[in-house]
């Protein structure tokens, strides 16, 4: 048995039965991450010595107790835009590289309650802005299955961490892809959950109509305990819901509708990728599902919107990092040149790059040409998958275009980068749910098939996860 | 495409200092990304509402009461993470000219 690879449930398991402790467990995934964090820099900040303390303590509490709660002693990583008390949290910028988290999310709150053992913060885009962790400010984060390409972004350090076998799982944020993006590339399980299914409190906003939590596994059944591990109404959060009770119904693939939007198999995907997600869509089809053609007509339009209103509400949440309160602060003659100097040498060149389109679509003559009439095809993009939810269960399509491709291929080049959000962004805009699930691979490199769910059925798309996993064995 | 004065007009109003390099790479780079982003235009959108928001809620009220648990988080420290400060106080430059 190696203790590096196996899942939470098998750990959890595992430990009740005493086949190992939580400090054998955590010594383990250290060990790894002191032998190959180096190459694939999945982790910012390791807290080895908190760690030992806290299995320690969850060593001696297993033992004490009869009930072993699930997650209990169950290490995790957090993506590095996510309050740990008393630990950095940087967001993956130079404007934050000193900054010590005063208080703990509510996500990483719950899961301490629930027993888990955070073995450390990962690398990201920086704010979470890119589709390839190369926007880091600390450096880019390697694909472990390949450590010349990406991992993809923004939480390519948490899916890294997960694949390279670091950790069972890790939180990420999802903004317009960033959970399911770097899980399709680095082949392990992302969840991004209904908008307002989980807190965000102490996630450093990005685009607060679209940011949220969710968690980065090895399994499907894994993805389902973290969700409801930190779901529900929080608060200290406004947007977020009470999480309707559900039943546990059985589903049968059988009797499922699966809706194909013909608007994302066009030009632009990879034709090998394409073949993996037909043949994923065929096994289903063994197992009795029905495939529907639909129809996603502003699918294209999505994108452009995305580009407008998340760089929009971005403008706003980074106009806090002044150079006054906290964090990176330069000096300066005036009040505007602390500022000026502050936010122009501490934001890397995405940042700057959406800021600045989010002033301009926000400024006073250009407001309705951009911002409003995004939101207003923002709008038209929910009538879209409202429409097409009315005839099926849920949507497959794929997580990207493409195949993780190599660092430093689009960096350069900002458009050609947003694109392979294409098939993410709209699943943000509309606030729906969503399962990125490894369903193949090409010469090596993973590929994840994108189940979209209505609003607050994510047991559904994991359960219809779960069924390709049983009878395939990923 | 964006002009260069537009261009440092938009990274004063973001409160961006940017060298004279920096605005001619921002110039064009944001031109082709505002470019893409014209396929908006070809959207009939004459009848339709915006949405800011994918959830159905409003005003969301709470009584004007201390949320924070006492002792969870200390306010020295809040002030303690400012660059400039004084005796508990953040410092801040001037705003005015004399």
């Amino acid at each position: 048995m190696i203790l590096t690879e196996l899942t939470i449930s098998q750990i959890g398991e595992g430990l009740k039965k005493k086949d190992f402790s939580v400090q054998e467990i955590c010594q383990s995934f250290l060990k790894k991450i002191k032998e190959k964090n180096k190459e694939i820099f999945a982790f910012l900040k390791v807290t080895e010595e908190e760690v030992l303390l806290k299995a320690k303590k969850a060593d001696g509490l297993i033992s004490k107790n009869k009930e072993v709660p699930l997650l209990a002693g169950v290490p995790l990583a957090v993506k590095d835009n996510m309050q740990v008390q008393g630990i950095q949290c940087t967001a993956g910028s130079k404007i934050l590289e000193n900054y010590i988290a005063p208080y703990d999310a509510t996500v990483v709150k719950r899961i301490k309650e629930a027993g888990g053992v955070i073995l450390g913060k990962t690398n990201l885009d920086e704010f979470a802005m890119g589709s390839s962790t190369e926007n880091s400010a600390f450096g880019p984060t390697r694909n472990p299955h390949d450590t010349s390409r990406v991992p993809g972004g923004s939480s390519g350090g948490s899916a890294a961490a997960v694949a390279a076998g670091f950790c069972p799982y890790a939180f990420g944020s999802d903004t317009g892809g960033s959970i399911r993006l770097p899980s399709s590339f680095c082949g392990v399980v992302g969840l991004k959950p209904t908008y307002g299914a989980v807190s965000r409190y102490g996630l450093i906003a990005f685009a607060s109509s679209l940011d949220q939590i969710g968690p980065i596994t090895r399994s499907v059944e894994d993805c389902r305990i973290v969700f409801n591990a930190i779901k529900g109404k929080d608060e200290m959060d406004s947007t977020s819901v009470e999480y309707p009770k559900s039943g546990n119904q059985k589903l049968e693939i059988k009797n499922l509708k699966i809706g194909i939007p013909k608007e994302y198999f066009v030009k632009g995907i990879d034709p090998e990728v394409e073949k993996a997600i037909k043949s994923a869509i065929k096994k289903y089809e063994e197992l009795g599902a029905k495939m529907i053609e639909v129809s996603l007509p502003h699918t294209d339009y999505a994108l452009a919107a995305y580009y407008i209103i998340s760089p929009s509400e971005a403008s706003a949440n980074l106009a806090r990092y002044d150079g006054i309160k906290y964090g990176f602060s330069k000096d300066g003659k005036e009040l505007i040149d602390v500022y000026l100097k502050t936010r122009g040498e501490g934001f890397g060149a995405e940042v700057r790059r959406r800021i600045m389109i989010g002033t301009y679509a926000l400024s006073s003559g250009y407001y309705e040409a951009y911002y409003l009439r995004a939101q207003k095809v923002r709008t038209q993009v929910i009538r879209d998958f409202e429409k097409v939810f009315q005839k099926v269960d849920a949507i497959f399509c794929p997580v990207s275009p493409i195949l993780p491709f190599k660092i430093g291929e689009k960096i350069d080049d900002p458009l050609s980068m947003y694109l392979v959000d294409v098939y993410t962004v709209s699943v943000n805009l509309v606030g729906l749910p969503a399962l990125s699930l490894p369903v193949g691979s090409v010469r090596g490199l993973p590929v994840g098939l994108q189940i979209i769910g209505k609003p607050f059925e994510e047991e559904k798309i994991l359960q219809i996860g779960e069924a390709f996993e049983k009878t395939w064995k990923i | 495409m964006l002009n260069k004065e537009e261009v440092k007009h938009i990274a004063k109003l973001a409160r961006l200092g940017l060298s004279e390099k920096e605005i001619e790479k921002y110039q064009k780079e944001l031109s082709s990304i505002l470019d893409y982003i014209e396929k908006l235009k070809e959207v009939d959108v004459s009848s339709v509402e915006p949405t800011s928001h994918p959830l159905k809620v409003e005003n969301v009220m709470r009584l004007d009461e201390e949320r924070v648990k006492a002792g969870s988080v200390n306010p020295e420290n809040l002030a303690e993470m400012a660059p400039d400060k004084k005796e508990g106080y953040v410092k801040v430059k001037q705003i005015l000219n004399q």
